[in-house]
C-alpha cells in the first residue's frame, strides 16, 4: 500500500512538473502568439493541477490531513485557466495580432469578412 | 475612429465567472473565519470577497453589477470603523483596558464546542473596512471618463 502509494505521489509531482517544463519549451519555440497560449494554457493546467494532486495525495497519506483547499484549487484551476486563454486569444485576434504566415486557414476572418459585406449592402 | 464589427460576446467569460465568483466569496469567508488558529482573518479575507466582486466588474458592466449587489462602499467602510470601535470601547464595561479581548467555549447546537472570540467582531470591522476601501478605489477609477 504504501509502496503504491509513494509511487503515485511521486509520479504525480513529477510528471506535473515535466509538463511545465513542456509548457515552458512550447512558450519559447512556438512561432505566434496563438500556438505560444496553446501550449502555456493546456500544458501548464495539466501540470500544476496534477502536482496539486501529488501534494494532496502526499499530506492525505503522510499526515492523515484531508486538505479540502488543495481539491477545491484543482477545481478552481481547471474551470479558470482555460477562459483565462480564451479570453488573451480573443483579446489579441481583435487586436490584430497576425497570425503565423505559414497557418493555412482563419475561419473566424472568413466569417468577419462575410459579415462586413453583408452590413455594406444593407 | 473607424467602427469595429467585432460584437462583444461574452458566452464564455460570463457563465464562468457566475460559478467561479461564488466560490471565491465562499472561500473568503472561510478565511475570515479561520484567521484565529490557522492563516487568514479579516484583512485577506476582505481583498478576497473585493476580488470577487471586481471579477463580476470585469465580466459585466458597472450598472448591472450595482444593481445587484446594491452596496454603498463608504457607508460599508463606515460601518467597518463603526464596529472596530465599539469592540474596543465595549471592553470598558468590564474595568478592563481598551481593545482587550476574551473567547469563551460555547456549545452551538448544530456546530457543537465552539470557541467564540470577541476578536471576530475586530475582524469583521476590518473586512468591511477592506471591502469598501478597495471597491471605492476601483469604482471610483472605473468610473472615470
Amino acid at each position: 500500500m504504501s509502496v503504491i502509494v509513494d509511487f503515485l505521489i511521486g509520479f504525480f509531482i513529477l510528471v506535473g512538473a515535466l509538463l511545465c517544463l513542456i509548457a515552458m519549451f512550447g512558450v519559447i519555440r512556438l512561432p505566434d502568439v496563438y500556438t505560444r497560449n496553446h501550449a502555456a494554457s493546456k500544458a501548464a493546467t495539466l501540470g500544476v493541477m496534477s502536482i496539486l494532486l501529488g501534494t494532496f495525495l502526499y499530506f492525505y497519506f503522510y499526515e492523515g490531513h484531508f486538505n479540502s483547499r488543495v481539491i477545491l484549487g484543482i477545481v478552481f484551476l481547471f474551470m479558470t485557466a482555460p477562459v483565462s486563454g480564451h479570453l488573451i486569444n480573443r483579446a489579441a485576434y481583435n487586436s490584430g495580432v497576425k497570425i503565423w504566415d505559414k497557418s493555412v486557414r482563419d475561419d473566424l476572418k472568413e466569417y468577419n469578412q462575410k459579415k462586413r459585406n453583408k452590413s455594406s449592402i444593407d | 475612429m473607424k467602427k469595429t464589427h467585432v460584437k462583444t460576446n461574452d458566452v464564455i467569460f460570463q457563465p464562468v465567472t457566475k460559478v467561479v465568483a461564488f466560490i471565491i466569496i465562499i472561500y473568503s469567508l472561510h478565511l475570515f473565519f479561520s484567521g484565529h488558529y490557522t492563516p487568514g482573518g479579516g484583512f485577506i479575507g476582505g481583498l478576497m470577497t473585493a476580488a470577487a466582486f471586481v471579477l463580476l466588474l470585469l465580466a459585466f458592466d458597472v450598472k448591472t453589477v450595482e444593481k445587484t449587489l446594491n452596496v454603498d462602499y463608504i457607508k460599508m467602510t463606515a460601518t467597518g470603523l463603526l464596529i472596530a470601535v465599539l469592540t474596543g470601547l465595549g471592553s470598558f464595561f468590564y474595568n478592563v483596558p481598551f481593545l482587550t479581548q476574551t473567547f469563551s467555549y460555547v456549545d452551538i447546537p448544530l456546530l457543537g464546542k465552539t470557541a467564540l472570540a470577541t476578536a471576530v467582531l475586530f475582524d469583521l470591522g476590518v473586512y468591511l473596512v477592506v471591502i469598501g476601501v478597495t471597491m471605492t478605489i476601483i469604482q471610483t477609477i472605473g468610473e472615470t471618463e
